[in-house]
C-alpha cells in the first residue's frame, strides 16, 4: 500500500559555507501528523520552508501529491502554515486576518468567506472572540487564530514551525491535544517542527529525527524511544546512559537497568547521589570506568534495598533493552 | 542547467523589476549627476581634459583659497559652540530635574523650521546696524562677516547636536552612576570619567554631523557673510555669477571633504561600537540638587530665549510699517513684490514641498521596503544600502550644481525636467533622502518577517499584503518621513537656489531676493509664513500620531 502524499527526495541546501540539510529524504503520508525534532539551528526550518516554496533547494524534489512541486512557486503548493510568532495581522480582527486570504480565493461569494471564517473560527473555538484584534488576545488564542487561518483556506497539507513554543506550559500541554485532535478531525497531513521531544512523543505519528543537517531516523514515537538508531538519537530523546563496552557504545534508558546480585551481574556502580522524584527515585552513580549511569527504580525499592551514597550496586543490563553502536570513525 | 531552473524558481521576477527600477532611479539622479560634476571639474571652459589644472589654478588664487582656512573656522567654531551649549541643554532635560522640559525640548528645535538664511536675518534685526540691541549700544560689535556667520552656524547646528546628546543621554547606565557616586567622584570627576566616556561616540559623530553642516550651508553666509568668502558661496559665485562652471565644480567637490572624512571617521568607530549599553543597565535616579538645577534651567532659558527672541524680531519686521523708524503695525508686507513671485512664491514652495513630501515618502518607503523585505537578491540589495547612505554625504550646493552639469546638457533625454517643478521635488528628495530611509528600514525590521511568508502562502499577492499590512502598520514611521521632507523642502535653498526657474519662484529663495532689495519687512514676513507652515505640520504629526497610537492602546486596553 503506498499512500505517500509528500516525499521529500535527496534534499541538500547550503547558505554560503553553512549547509543546512544534506541529503535529507522522508516520506509523509496522507493524513498523518510527523513531528521534525531536533536541536536548534538542526535546519528543521529550512526544510520545512523548502517544502512551502518558500526557499528552493540546492539540489532534491518534493513531490507533493504525486506532482513534482520542486519548481512550483508557495501559493500553488496549497499549504497552511503557522510560524512561531503566529505573523498575525495587528491592524486586522480575528476574523480580519482569516478573510484576508480567503478573499485571494477565486470564485468564492462573500457568504461562503464568511461561512468559512466561521467554520474555522468555531474549530479553534475562537468565534466570540472574532472582532477582537490580536494584541486583545492571549498567546493561545492568538497561536488558534493562527491556525484557523491556516486551515481555512482547506489547504491539502499544514506546516508548523514550533507553533507552541512561545506559550507556557500549561496552555502549552491544552493547545497539544487540540490541535492533535482538529488535525484528527479534518484528517489533513501535517508537518510539524519542534526541539521539543516531549511534544513529538506525545503529538507525532512519526517523528523525523534530525541533528546537523541530517536526518538521523525517522519511525513511530516507540520506535525512537526504544530502538534509537544513532547514539544521537538515543541522548537525544529521552534520558539515556551511554558508556563505553569493548570498542562499542552502548545505550540504555535508566529505567531498564536492573539490581542484579554480586554473583551474577554485568558491571557495577559505586552511588554518587539519589534523586526522589515521587513514585520513582533517580540514581546516579559512577562505572567502574568512571563514566557516569543512572537508574529509575520505584521508591519503594529504593527504599527496601537501603540504598545510600557510596555504596556499590551490581547492575545488570538486559539484552533486550540494550543498544550497540558502533564508535564513529 | 538544473541550476539555472532552481536559481529562477527562488526568484519573483516582480519583486527583482521593482528592485531595480528603485535602483536605477536613485542611481540616475545620484550617481550620474555626481559623475558629471567631477568630470567637470577636471575639463576646462572648452571641454577638453586638463587635469588637475583648475584645482592647481584654485589653489594658486588666493581670493578662493582663503576661503578654504575660513570655511574652516567659521565651521569649527561654531561646531564648538553648538556642541557645548547642545550638550548642555540635552543634559538639562535628561540628567537634571529642571521644570519645563517638555516646552525646552519643543523650542530647541525651532531653527529647524525656517530657512538658515532667516536665523541670519533675524540677528540683522537685532544686531545689524539698525538693530535693536546695537541701537541700544548693546552690540559694539560688527555682525556682519565672521561673527554673524558663527552665531548663524550655532543657531543652525545647535538642534542637531542637541537631539543627538538627547538620545545619548537619554540611555544612561544608573549602575555606573552609582558605583562612581560611591567611591565619592566629584562632578566633574564623573562628568569625565563617566559621562563623556559613555557617548564618545556620539561625541564625534555630533561632531562631523555640525561641522559638515557649517562647512557647507549657503544661506546664513549670502545674508551676513559680507565679504567674508566661504566655500558655499564661491561655488554659487562661481557658477551663478560669472558662469565659470568649472571651477564651481572644483569648490563643489571641496565641499565633499568633511562628509566623506566623517564616513571614514564613522566606519572605524561603528565598527567597535557594539553592546555599549547591557541589558543589566539600571535607570538613573536623578538626585535633588538646586544650584545644579538653577544653572542648567538659566541655560535652557537663555538659549530658548534667544530663539524666542528672534522670532520676536522677525516678527516685529514683518508686522510693522518700516522697521525701525516706523514700528506702526501692517499686513502690507505681505504683499510681496512682483519681482521675487509675490504670495506665488510661497504658494510654490507649499507645492514643491508637498510634492517632496508625498512622492519622498512613497519613494522612500517602497525603496526600503524592497531592500529589506524581499529575499534573495542579495547583491543588489547590498548595493541599495550603499546607494541610500551617500545622499548624507552631499551638500545641497553639490546637488544643485550636479544637477545643472547633468539635466541642462542637451544630450540628456531627462532634459525635459530642467527648468520645472520636477527638478526642484527631485533634488529635495536626493537631498533629504537617507534619514527617512533609515527611519523606513528600522520600522520595516520591526515587523515580523515572516507576514510576507503567511501572504505568499494565502497567494495574497506582495503588492497587497504591502498596502494592507506593511503601510498602516508602519503609518507613524511614514508621517515622520512625510513631515521631514515637508520641512526641509520649505527651508532649504542650497540646492534648489541653482534650479529654480524664472516661472517658479520659491519662498526660500525670495527672502533672499528681498533682503538682497533691502525689503526686510516682506523678508520678515516670508519667514513667519514659512514657520507658520512648518510648525503647523509639526503640530498635526504630533497629533495624528498621538492619535494613532491611542487607537491602538485603546485596543489593548478592551481586553
Ligand atoms: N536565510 C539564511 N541565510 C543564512 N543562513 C541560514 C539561513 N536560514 C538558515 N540558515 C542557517 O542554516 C542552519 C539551519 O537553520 P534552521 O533555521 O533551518 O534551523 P532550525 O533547526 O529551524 O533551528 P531553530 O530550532 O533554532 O529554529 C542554521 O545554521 C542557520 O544559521
Ligand atoms: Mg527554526
Amino acid at each position: 500500500m503506498n499512500n505517500s502524499f509528500l516525499e521529500i527526495e535527496t534534499i541538500t541546501k547550503t547558505f554560503g559555507k553553512q549547509t543546512a540539510l544534506d541529503n535529507v529524504s522522508a516520506s509523509i503520508n496522507k493524513g498523518e501528523l510527523v513531528c521534525v525534532l531536533g536541536p536548534s539551528g538542526c535546519g528543521k526550518t529550512t526544510l520545512l520552508r523548502i517544502i512551502a516554496g518558500l526557499e528552493t533547494a540546492d539540489s532534491g524534489s518534493i513531490v507533493i501529491d504525486g506532482r513534482d512541486a520542486t519548481f512550483l512557486p508557495p501559493s500553488k503548493r496549497n499549504f497552511g502554515i503557522v510560524f512561531q510568532s503566529y505573523a498575525l495581522f495587528p491592524n486586522m480582527t480575528v476574523q480580519g486576518n482569516i478573510l484576508f486570504g480567503l478573499r485571494q480565493k477565486r470564485g468564492m461569494t462573500k457568504a461562503a468567506m464568511v461561512e468559512k471564517a466561521r467554520e474555522a473560527l468555531h474549530l479553534v473555538d475562537l468565534f466570540e472572540h472574532r472582532n477582537k484584534y490580536p494584541r486583545q488576545l492571549s498567546g493561545g488564542m492568538q497561536q488558534r487564530t493562527a491556525l484557523a487561518r491556516a486551515i481555512a483556506l482547506s489547504p491539502a497539507f499544514l506546516l508548523l514551525d514550533e507553533p507552541l513554543s512561545a506559550l507556557d506550559a500549561k496552555v502549552r500541554a491544552k493547545l497539544r491535544r487540540d490541535i492533535r485532535s482538529i488535525q484528527q478531525d479534518l484528517g489533513i497531513t501535517t508537518i510539524m517542527v519542534t526541539h521539543d521531544q516531549e511534544e513529538a512523543l506525545t503529538m507525532a505519528d512519526r517523528i523525523i529525527v534530525m541533528n546537523n543537517a541530517v536526518v538521523e531516523q525517522i519511525g513511530t514515537p516507540c520506535e525512537v524511544y526504544d530502538h534509537p538508531a544513532t547514539p544521537f538519537v538515543a541522548n537525544f530523546i529521552g534520558t539515556m546512559n551511554t558508556y563505553t563496552d569493548a570498542g562499542n557504545i552502548c545505550a540504555i534508558r535508566p529505567e531498564n537497568i536492573e539490581i542484579a546480585d554480586s554473583t551474577d551481574h554485568d558491571t557495577w556502580a559505586e552511588i554518587r547521589s539519589i534523586e526522589f522524584k515521587g513514585a520513582l527515585t533517580r540514581v546516579h552513580g559512577v562505572l567502574p570506568n568512571s563514566e557516569d549511569v543512572c537508574l529509575d527504580l520505584p521508591s519503594d525499592r529504593v527504599k527496601d534495598l537501603n540504598l545510600m551514597e557510596g555504596s556499590t550496586i551490581h547492575l545488570s543490563m538486559p539484552k533486550d533493552h540494550l543498544r550497540k553502536y558502533a564508535v564513529a570513525a | 542547467m538544473d541550476k539555472l531552473r532552481r536559481y529562477l524558481t527562488g526568484l519573483r521576477v516582480s519583486q527583482l523589476l521593482v528592485l531595480l527600477l528603485c535602483l536605477v532611479m536613485l542611481t540616475v539622479v545620484l550617481i550620474f549627476p555626481i559623475f558629471s560634476l567631477f568630470s567637470k571639474a577636471f575639463l576646462n571652459k572648452s571641454g577638453d581634459f586638463v587635469g588637475f589644472a583648475n584645482y592647481i589654478k584654485y589653489f594658486d588664487t588666493p581670493a578662493l583659497s582663503t576661503s578654504i582656512i575660513n570655511t574652516i573656522d567659521i565651521s569649527l567654531w561654531s561646531t564648538l559652540f553648538s556642541m557645548i551649549l547642545g550638550f548642555g541643554y540635552a543634559f538639562a532635560l535628561t540628567r537634571t530635574r529642571i521644570k519645563g522640559k517638555a516646552f525646552f525640548k519643543y523650542t530647541a528645535l525651532i531653527p529647524i523650521f525656517i530657512p538658515t538664511l532667516v536665523h541670519a536675518l533675524g540677528l540683522v534685526y537685532l544686531f545689524g546696524k539698525q538693530g535693536i540691541l546695537t541701537r541700544a549700544g548693546l552690540f559694539p560689535f560688527e555682525l556682519y562677516g565672521r561673527l554673524g556667520i558663527i552665531i548663524s552656524e550655532t543657531i543652525y547646528t545647535f538642534p542637531q547636536a542637541f537631539l543627538m546628546f538627547y538620545v545619548a543621554l537619554e540611555f544612561a547606565d544608573g549602575r555606573l552612576y552609582e558605583a562612581a557616586e560611591s567611591m565619592g567622584a566629584s562632578h566633574a570627576r564623573v562628568l569625565f570619567r563617566v559621562t563623556f566616556p559613555e557617548i564618545k561616540y556620539t561625541i564625534v559623530s555630533a561632531f562631523f554631523v555640525c561641522f559638515t553642516l557649517a562647512f557647507t550651508d549657503f544661506g546664513a553666509p549670502k545674508v551676513i557673510g559680507g565679504s567674508f568668502n566661504v566655500l558655499a558661496t564661491d561655488v554659487y559665485k562661481q557658477v551663478a555669477g560669472q558662469f565659470n562652471f568649472n571651477m564651481g565644480a572644483v569648490v563643489g567637490t571641496l565641499l565633499l571633504i568633511p562628509a566623506v572624512a566623517s564616513f571614514t571617521v564613522d566606519r572605524l568607530v561603528n565598527s567597535k561600537n557594539s553592546g555599549t549599553i547591557s541589558a543589566r543597565a539600571t535607570q538613573l535616579t536623578i538626585k535633588a540638587s538646586t544650584g545644579r538645577d538653577v544653572f542648567f534651567f538659566t541655560l535652557c532659558s537663555l538659549v530658548t530665549g534667544f530663539f524666542l527672541v528672534l522670532i520676536i524680531a522677525l516678527a516685529i519686521g514683518g508686522l510693522t510699517e518700516n522697521y525701525p523708524y516706523n514700528l506702526a503695525f501692517t499686513l502690507d508686507n505681505f504683499s510681496f513684490n512682483r519681482s521675487v513671485g509675490g504670495m506665488g512664491a510661497y504658494t510654490n514652495s507649499l507645492k514643491m514641498a508637498l510634492a517632496t513630501a508625498i512622492f519622498g515618502t512613497i519613494f522612500v518607503f517602497v525603496y526600503a521596503y524592497m531592500i529589506e523585505k524581499t529575499a534573495g537578491f542579495t547583491l543588489l540589495r547590498r548595493f541599495g544600502k550603499l546607494l541610500s547612505v551617500l545622499p548624507l554625504a552631499l551638500p545641497g550646493m553639490v546637488i544643485g550644481i550636479a544637477f545643472i552639469f547633468f539635466f541642462n546638457s542637451k544630450t540628456n533625454p531627462l532634459n525635459f525636467v530642467y527648468g520645472t517643478m520636477a527638478i526642484l521635488v527631485i533634488a529635495n528628495i536626493l537631498h533629504y533622502f537617507s534619514v527617512p530611509f533609515l527611519t523606513a528600514s528600522g520600522c520595516l525590521k520591526k515587523l515580523d518577517r515572516e507576514y510576507e511568508s503567511v501572504s505568499d502562502s494565502m497567494n495574497v499577492p506582495r503588492w497587497k499584503m504591502f498596502i494592507r499590512v506593511s503601510v498602516p502598520l508602519s503609518l507613524p514611521a511614514i508621517l515622520e518621513i512625510s513631515m521631514y521632507f515637508f520641512v526641509n523642502a520649505m527651508v532649504t535653498v542650497s540646492a534648489v537656489v541653482f534650479l529654480y526657474s524664472a516661472n517658479f519662484k520659491i519662498a526660500a529663495i525670495a527672502i533672499t531676493h528681498m533682503e538682497e532689495a533691502g525689503d526686510f519687512g516682506q523678508a520678515a514676513a516670508m519667514s513667519l509664513l514659512i514657520l507658520l507652515m512648518n510648525v503647523g505640520v509639526r503640530i498635526a504629526y504630533e497629533a495624528a500620531v498621538r492619535l494613532i497610537k491611542r487607537r491602538t492602546n485603546h485596543q489593548e486596553v478592551t481586553v
